[in-house]
């Protein structure tokens, strides 16, 4: 059934958008502020962009969030693409329940617990703490949302088309990969891209797993705006922001055209 | 139903390594159980398959036709029994080492791979020369008539074009043994007949031996060379189309294959294989028999459709086997006529009549009083 669009809906839609997005808006906005202050508009400007260029700190700190985001999310593919066949794929198995919980516990996990959790585990293992200490923290958070992607994608395979694969003399082990694992690359793509942004705007568990030399850049962010707010945190925010928007809305295309391409076979066959 | 009937009774029956005794069987299935739980899936099935047959195990869903299939291919392992291909036991034997492949139900093609891909995908695994693979990925597109399709994905096909890829790719390692599991299922009508003598022609012409699983006796019948007719995971009898159709051993097998008219009685006599039964449906009627049956056993006198004659008038007095109702009803369907006659026991028999004559005014009406007649070799007396 289709509604018309009516006065009502534009200001509910309205108000909802601006109370969800208003605040990142303003910050968009104020990062092309030609006047220093924060709150007033003196004219449009990329200065602040220009000076990110010259900020050794920032550039350090968005350089250690990369390589920990890339790293991290890579790990928690592979981990996260594992526990998810284990779990689409042995319906029975000692422990399953228990399993599945623990996989997606962190979903709903306090950050602040995970935190606290996994540097009490590195202090016991005397780890030093740093980008190692951050990275693992990072895989640990974001696999289980790799596994859900993954799962989901697994719940509606045609397991005979592996099954045809060894039939014509392809082993389990090689089967996986020539047959199961390019059937679920969207879905394994989208995952990482989720763990990717997820990892990229962590402060708790990082603020909790760091050590010396591995500021990451939410954590410069936001320890320079308790400072006081630069306009340049403005700019780099905007960028931050940027880089994550991308990231989603490709594995949302992902997705989509997976699941098109899925339904396009379902009707063939 | 009568057309396959009179298909199977064309051709002659000159190739029977089933009935020598000197024969090597190259499939032989011995004493296979399947459990799940308590649930027996497959109970203690022994079965003999010959090289160059095309085999049906038919029955209804869930009688273990299809885990039989699965065990072939090497998906499910026996609980126990053994399973020899060619004089060697394979039941331990992974899907991937077995010279056997299949033909699954819904295809299976992968649908990341072109249609050309799909069917080189067998020969790759092997590491088979490019250029042989070429030239036999060629012949089987050629054989299945997929040439124009090849570099297509299969969500590109059509679902008997589908039907095809799935088959060319099975053919194309040549299996000692291929196992097709309702290979027509997904097709319409006319394609599917049609499908059934290709698929003949293909045996026949690789000389390969095929398995195929099929709840469709009208399939099963038109291009089996023997049926194996199944039920609650045991075999209930195995023959070729005609021995199944014309000398079925249950009432279950009677009706499985074919419509049959069952009636129930006693037996009161039985000389020189000529049994008298006493029906409460019809009287005293006489039926051929060669097995054991003693008189004053339950039994059931079983007659099909077009065996039974229908007249309006009495038929003579020395007719074996008549009994007479009311036409209850008619279906016309153009080549043949079912009638449907109410007996004046209650019990409905159907008759089967051609239409040897353009039908304008129907000789018997709905109410007519009607007399069936059979001869004493037209019908099979089953015990149970």
């Amino acid at each position: 059934m289709l509604t018309r669009f009516n006065a009502f809906n534009a200001v509910s839609l309205a108000l909802g958008i601006a109370f969800l997005h208003l605040p990142i808006a303003l910050l968009v906005v104020f990062s092309f502020n030609e006047s220093k202050l924060v709150t007033v508009w003196g004219g449009f400007s990329l200065k602040w962009y220009g000076a990110l260029l010259h900020n050794e700190a920032l550039l350090g700190a968005a350089w250690v969030s990369l390589k920990v985001a890339v790293t991290s999310s890579t790990l928690a593919t592979v981990l996260g693409t594992l526990a998810g066949l284990a779990l689409a794929r042995y319906p029975r198995f000692a422990g399953r329940a228990l399993f599945a919980g623990m996989v997606s516990a962190p979903l709903v996990m306090p950050e602040v617990i995970t935190g606290l959790a996994l540097l009490l585990t590195f202090v016991g293992l005397s780890l030093d703490r740093g980008f190692t200490t951050i990275t693992l923290a990072h895989v640990t958070f974001t696999m289980c949302f790799v596994t859900m992607v993954v799962k989901a994608r697994l719940a509606g395979f045609d397991r005979s088309v592996e099954e045809a694969a060894m039939d014509l003399g392809c082993s389990p082990f090689k089967t996986f990969f020539v047959i199961t694992l390019p059937l679920i690359a969207p879905a394994v793509a989208s995952g990482w891209l989720l763990a990717f942004t997820l990892s990229l705007d962590d402060l708790v568990i990082s603020s909790f797993t760091t050590g010396p030399g591995a500021t990451t850049l939410p954590m410069l962010i936001y320890s320079q705006a308790r400072l006081g707010v630069n306009p340049q945190i403005n700019a780099v925010s905007t960028l931050l922001l940027g880089v994550i928007s991308a990231a989603v809305l490709l594995a949302t295309v992902l997705e989509t055209r997976a699941n098109r391409r899925r339904e396009r076979e379902t009707a063939a066959a | 139903m009568s057309t396959a009937a009179s298909l199977t009774a064309a051709r002659k029956p000159a190739w029977t390594p089933w009935a020598d005794p000197a024969a090597r069987p190259y499939v032989r299935l011995q004493n296979i159980v399947k459990r799940y739980g308590a649930h027996a899936a497959i109970d203690e099935l022994s079965l003999d398959i010959f090289q160059g047959e095309f085999f049906a195990l038919l029955g209804p869903s869930g009688c273990g036709k299809s885990t039989l299939l699965r065990m072939l291919a090497g998906f499910t392992e026996p609980t126990s029994g053994r399973i020899l291909l060619d004089g060697e036991d394979v039941a331990a034997v992974p899907p991937y080492r077995r010279p056997v492949n299949m033909m699954f139900q819904s295809y299976a093609l992968f649908p990341h791979m072109t249609v050309e891909d799909n069917i080189a995908f067998g020969l790759k695994q092997d590491g088979v020369a490019r250029a042989e693979i070429r030239a036999r990925v060629d012949e089987v597109v050629q054989m299945v008539q997929l040439g124009p399709f090849v570099k297509r994905k299969p969500h590109q096909l059509s679902g008997g074009q589908c039907q095809r890829v799935a088959l060319a790719r099975s053919l194309v390692k040549r299996p000692k043994l291929l196992l097709l599991d309702e290979p027509l299922g997904a097709l319409d009508k006319k394609l599917r007949e049609q499908t059934q003598f290709e698929l003949m022609d293909i045996r026949a012409k690789l000389g390969m031996t095929f398995v195929i699983v099929t709840h469709d006796q009208a399939e099963a019948m038109t291009m089996a060379s023997r049926i194996a007719v199944m039920d609650h995971g045991r075999i209930v009898q195995v023959g070729t189309p005609a021995e199944l159709y014309e000398y079925p051993e249950t009432r279950y097998v009677a009706g499985f294959l074919g419509d049959v008219n069952l009636l129930e009685g006693r037996v009161v006599d039985n000389a020189d294989g000529l049994v008298a039964v006493e029906s409460p449906h019809g009287g005293r009627l006489a039926v051929r028999s060669h097995g054991e049956v003693l008189p004053g056993s339950q039994a059931w006198v079983a007659v099909r459709p077009e065996k039974l004659s229908l007249s309006t008038a009495s038929p003579a007095t020395d007719v074996a086997n008549s009994v007479s109702g009311r036409v209850w009803d008619i279906g016309y369907l153009g080549n043949l006529s079912v009638y449907h006659v109410r007996l004046d026991s209650g019990q409905t028999l159907v008759s089967v009549q051609t239409n040897q004559t353009r039908l304008i005014e129907r000789p018997i009406g709905w109410d007519d009083r009607v007399y069936l007649s059979w001869d004493p070799h037209a019908a099979v007396l089953l015990t149970h």
